[in-house]
């Protein structure tokens, strides 16, 4: 929301020794973010001046269209200048600067020679002025609308300092220049004249019968003033003065009566509709469109209504997409003399729905949807008509309304509410005296408060200790510490994920973020079926080629490596932590109950059960060397077993349990993948990727990755720790062979169970695989050791021979001999 | 035997060990001054043909004589062999300048790295931290917030919407949803912060990612006033920004606060927009089963990728978000 100095300062007794920066610091205070201060004319000097364009001679042996003007200055001699725009024709009044004038950009402007010819001066767009973006010509004016040769900087009246504001959506009243006059005057504490009150007593004659104006259904909208006018002139011509107020306000001056209808709702805040009146059949009602059928509105798009739009009707047809955009069927024309003049309070959420249903946006429907304040229907309305009739020929004709104003409720305060939210003393008689500034009745005794027409945001305690607190200043709260009642922690999780975060970075491995979306190429390449490749599609996705969710950390990391790999990275580790969001569940019809009170324990877990679980992960990927190479030497590649050792290092990190077997699992090398069981459940899986993704994606060959279900992992258990022995330990090596199938796995088993009690450790020294036969050799070391006495020589034996008996009888291993 | 005769061997095989310039050249010397042919030696022989009486004197007098000259020759081949192992580590001296690190350097994403600082920064403060799920229930993401489904405050922040769209599972677009898990599940005091992931339909240029984090906080307490939040909000710049910086709230809007602020933080010479807050709007406390008769409550909320931004002088999101291993690691793990 723009608003010029000059048009605040109608309504607001300004002192002279206040800056623009003290209004925009006082406007920041209580609320409004200044975004910009245009100080507009600072960096333009004159002579600026109105031209009448006598005689435009085309100049053609150029590329581009080359205009030699003569131009009327109101001085004694014609002026004659070059001009490349083509907008204007003889007749046009145009802004000429003159030699010595300099322009925004510090553009100084001197008599040059150009195109053959001499220019004494340049015809200025609004751009080339620093009044705007406008550069699609030169500015123009109908004669009569401004003096030849006169100041073009005071006609135009350029020096002005014009604030941007952002207003936030709760306060629409402030999308007017009555909106931010109030504000500026209550953040600086100077007074305020309401542009209302000029226009509570204006009565106009009843010379004819107006349209008849109806409100279908009092839900849509609360009043409907329908003026209807007659006499127009169409070819009256806008004042510069509201032409020009318009412009500040970032918007093009069309016509007479669409300016007066843009000024009014920019003044005052209520937008305005004028319909053509010749063009209307019967009255006007405003109702729903009933069903879908197309609608041309005046920026000439057809657009298929749906049934619930809100639209303007006459007896036949919708004119209008209510508080949103006219119709072209029934739009102000050149030839339109008698005008019918639409102002209603609509219901802001019909407007809103309005506005998104047609992603049209505009600036009524952006002011109905925030809602407007509803004595202004009449007030606005009446300010057209003045506006209007004082300049132009138009006569009222009648006035129509239907429905009456609807204000917001009276708002009981308890004032020691105020202190009891804001954290300091506020006395009941300050609140009293603030809550008057912003227009609120209050009875002091009983605290009733009665918000003002245009603050229909203001239902409750907590919206009015707001408006308190805004106007003492947000600055004045003191800034205390609030008890410490608790003491917390991370919770086993939260500390579990930590601890293997730090644990994977302190070990070579960077951490990366991706984001989680996917798409059913990645999910099928990936070879994920079934339940894993199952999940939930984005609505309205960023992008089409990404519009599921993630089902999986791996390939997200793939595209991190192989966004590295093409910067030039070629050994590394990384690993993600996050949800994957595979669909388990069907979604259910929204459940939504009403707020403000809680809704009952069932329905409240309906809610939470409405939400799919989402896993936490973590994979990792490895590519490349597992060291640097250099002077010190060569380094290996990553291998499935280093995969495999990271998984087992999480589960050993979280003081688990597991077993180890070989899994078909995507997006792993089917012979080369782990899978890790804690407790029944696979939790983890980890190896060397399948070679077609690891050749699709440009990785090195043999890359390896592990992924691991965080939250499928049991909780860590209270460790209850066996008690050290001091006895002598006994070390026995045996090796067997066995077929190349069995699994070290099985076989350590075998050898743990056949070993029984006494056996302390076991660790796999040394695997051959050069047999032949399909046979290899793995052998073991065995520690011994009893709790309560040293072993004798007989008792090892013994230990030895039946831990490889049980290898033979459950694997077929034979023991090797020397 | 004469006495003198007996000091002169001393101090004959005195001045041969330390004379002695090596350990081969102590053993020559040991070995006249100490071994069969030595006079000592000889001497020490020649014992037996003595009478008792004589016997008796000399023997003392040769055995002192053997201490003195043991003690010299152990005192020589300590000092030599001292010599000889320092000349041996000398030798063995490398070049301890080279480089020897051949690990990759890991670390953690920044964006885990400052969730971590900010998350102990209020566990030391008794904060609980809380969790959500990122597909979320419409109703918790929004309604329950007070923004209903055509109130202005919803075309504020375009969401990511979930199929079917009857379901209204969305991707939150805030972690507040978090506050409301957290008050219908859990009795007041209520002391969280709740970081996590966020979406909204932003397309990723500098400053903007459809991905992004962000940390809220929640307290609802007996006696919460805005005090409370602005000294929480001061401190929690000041742990963020430095101890120099100051802060500053101004009036806005959001539906789930009342009042409303947006805090700003002076930070390197100017104002930055650091994130929003304000006094639990009574709406949401009700909403959740919390008597607003007795509780009030603040909360706030920032965008950890904005912090990391502010704090880090960091001028592109793509760094934060593309996951080169050239800008992660330069973060560490944090410390």
């Amino acid at each position: 929301m723009r608003a010029p100095l000059s048009w605040i300062k109608e309504f607001v007794d300004i002192p002279k020794n206040i800056t623009p920066e003290q209004i925009s610091d006082g406007l920041i205070r209580v609320g409004f973010e200044v975004e910009e201060i245009i100080k507009q004319g600072a960096d333009l000097t004159g002579p600026l001046v109105f031209a009448k364009v006598l005689n435009i001679e085309e100049i053609t042996e150029y590329k581009k269209p080359i205009r030699y003007v003569a131009l009327d200055c109101g001085e004694k001699e014609t002026r004659y200048v070059i001009c490349g725009a083509t907008n204007f024709k003889v007749g046009d009044i145009v802004v000429a600067a003159l030699p010595g004038a300099v322009l925004p950009g510090d553009f100084s402007i001197g008599a040059r020679e150009t195109y053959g010819k001499t220019s004494n001066g340049m015809i200025c767009s609004a751009k080339e002025l620093g009044l705007g973006d406008d550069h699609s010509g030169i500015m123009t004016f109908q004669e009569g609308t401004v003096k030849v040769g006169s100041d073009a900087i005071e006609g135009l009246m350029i020096n002005d300092v014009i604030f941007d504001v952002a207003v936030n959506p709760d306060r629409g009243y402030a999308l007017s220049i009555r909106g931010m006059a109030r504000e500026v005057a209550g953040s600086l504490g100077l007074t305020f004249t309401d542009p209302i009150e000029n226009l509570r007593n204006l009565t106009f004659t009843e010379t004819g019968k107006g349209v008849a104006a109806k409100i279908a259904d009092a839900s849509t909208a609360s009043v409907f003033y329908l003026r209807t006018l007659s006499n127009f002139d169409p070819g009256a011509t806008t004042p510069i003065w509201m032409r020009r107020r318009i412009e500040k306000m970032g918007m093009r001056s069309i016509s007479l009566v669409v300016d007066v209808t843009n000024y009014v709702m920019l003044e005052l805040g209520q937008p305005l509709h004028a319909f053509d009146k010749s063009k209307i059949k019967g009255g006007l009602t405003i109702k729903r469109a009933g069903k879908a059928q197309p609608f041309t509105t005046l920026d000439g798009q057809v657009r298929q209504l749906d049934p619930d739009d809100l639209m303007v009707w006459d007896d036949a047809q919708p004119l209008a997409l209510a508080g949103t955009m006219g119709g072209a069927s029934s739009e102000i024309s050149e030839t339109t003399t008698e005008i019918a003049l639409e102002a209603v309070r609509f219901d802001p959420v019909c407007i809103a729905k309005n506005s998104r249903r047609h992603k049209l946006s505009s600036e009524a429907s952006r002011r109905l949807e925030r809602s407007v304040d509803p004595s202004l229907a009449q007030f606005a309305s009446a300010r057209f008509v003045q506006l209007l009739t004082e300049n132009s020929s138009a006569q009222h004709v009648a006035t129509v309304i239907d429905g009456e104003p609807k204000f917001s409720p009276i708002v009981k305060l308890d004032p020691s509410y105020v202190s009891r939210i804001l954290g300091f003393e506020v006395s009941p008689s300050k609140i009293a005296e603030i809550l008057r500034a912003i227009g609120c009745d209050v009875n002091e005794k009983t605290f009733e408060v009665d918000p003002p027409a245009w603050r229909s945001d203001l239902l409750t305690s907590a919206d009015l200790t707001e408006e308190v607190a805004r106007m003492i200043g947000y600055d004045k709260i003191p800034s205390v510490l609030p008890p410490r009642p608790k003491h917390a922690s991370l919770t086993p999780t939260q500390k579990r994920r930590r601890a293997i975060a730090s644990m994977l970075a302190g070990r070579g491995l960077a951490e990366v973020q991706t984001f989680p979306f996917t798409n059913q190429e990645t999910i099928d390449f990936m070879g994920f079926v079934g339940d894993r490749a199952a999940t939930y599609r984005i609505a309205n996705p960023m992008s089409e080629e990404f519009p599921l969710m993630r089902v999986h950390l791996v390939p997200g990391l793939i595209e991190v490596a192989q966004r590295n790999i093409s910067r030039g990275a070629k050994d590394f580790a990384i690993f993600e932590m996050g949800s994957i969001f595979r669909s388990s569940q069907k979604l259910v019809p929204f459940i939504s109950p009403e707020i403000s009170k809680r809704p009952n324990q069932k329905m409240i877990d309906e809610i939470f059960a409405s939400v799919p679980p989402q896993a936490y992960h973590v994979a990792g990927l490895l590519v490349g060397k597992t060291e640097n190479e250099d002077w010190q030497g060569k380094a290996r590649s990553y291998t499935w077993q280093d995969a495999i050792a990271y998984a087992q290092d999480i589960l050993q990190l979280c003081n688990l349990q597991w077993t180890v077997k070989r899994s078909e699992f995507a997006p792993w090398h089917p012979g080369r993948c782990a899978e890790l069981i804690v407790d029944g459940k696979a939790v983890a899986h980890a190896g060397e990727l399948h070679p077609k993704i690891i050749a699709k994606y440009g990785l090195p060959e043999r890359s390896v990755a592990f992924a691991v279900g965080l939250s499928a992992l049991p909780d860590t258990q209270l460790v209850r720790p066996s008690s050290v022995g001091t006895m002598p330990a006994a070390l026995q090596d045996v090796a067997l062979i066995v077929d190349s199938t069995v699994t070290a796995a099985d076989v350590e088993k075998a050898l743990r169970q056949g070993a029984g009690e006494l056996l302390e450790s076991i660790t796999l020294f040394d695997r051959y695989d050069k047999l032949g036969d399909g046979k290899i050799s793995l052998a073991f070391s065995l520690v011994f050791r009893a709790p309560d006495r040293t072993l004798t020589g007989a008792e090892i034996t013994q230990l030895r021979e039946s831990a490889v008996a049980q290898a033979v009888k459950a694997t077929g291993a034979v023991l090797r001999t020397a | 035997m004469k006495p003198a005769e007996i000091a002169s061997w001393i101090s004959d095989a005195q001045k041969a060990f330390s004379a002695a310039k090596d350990l081969d050249s102590l053993k020559i010397a040991r070995l006249a001054h100490t071994g069969d042919k030595a006079p000592i030696s000889l001497a020490s022989r020649g014992l037996g043909s003595l009478s008792p009486d004589e016997k008796a004197s000399a023997g003392k007098l040769i055995g002192d004589a053997k201490a003195e000259i043991a003690k010299a020759l152990a005192t020589a081949t300590e000092k030599l062999e001292s010599e000889r192992d320092s000349k041996v580590l000398l030798e063995e001296v490398v070049d301890i300048t080279l480089p020897v690190q051949r690990t990759h350097r890991g670390g953690l994403h920044p964006i885990s790295i400052i969730k971590n600082e900010i998350s102990d920064f209020f566990i030391e403060q008794g904060y609980a931290v809380e969790e959500g799920p990122e597909l979320e229930s419409g109703w918790l993401n929004f309604d329950a917030l007070n923004i209903p489904a055509d109130h202005p405050a919803r075309t504020m922040q375009d969401t990511f919407f979930i199929e079917p769209i009857e379901s209204g599972v969305v991707l939150r677009t805030h972690t507040s949803p978090v506050q409301i898990r957290t008050m219908l599940t859990q009795e007041p005091p209520i002391y969280v912060i709740c970081p996590g992931r966020t979406f909204r339909a932003d397309e990723l240029d500098a400053t903007h990612s459809p991905v992004f984090h962000q940390v809220e906080g929640l307290v609802v307490d007996k006696g919460i006033t805005m005090a409370h939040l602005k000294g929480t909000l001061d401190n929690f710049a000041r742990h963020m920004f430095g101890p120099d910086v100051t802060t500053r709230l101004r009036p806005s809007f959001f539906p789930f606060t009342e009042p409303s602020a947006e805090v700003d933080v002076f930070f390197n010479g100017r104002w930055i927009e650091w994130g929003g807050c304000g006094m639990v709007n009574p709406k949401v406390l009700a909403t959740c089963g919390i008597d607003t008769e007795v509780y009030t409550g603040f909360a706030f909320g920032m965008g950890l990728e904005r912090t990391l931004m502010v704090r880090h002088g960091i001028t592109d999101m793509h760094d934060i978000v593309e996951g080169d291993l050239r800008f992660t690691r330069q973060f560490g793990v944090g410390l």
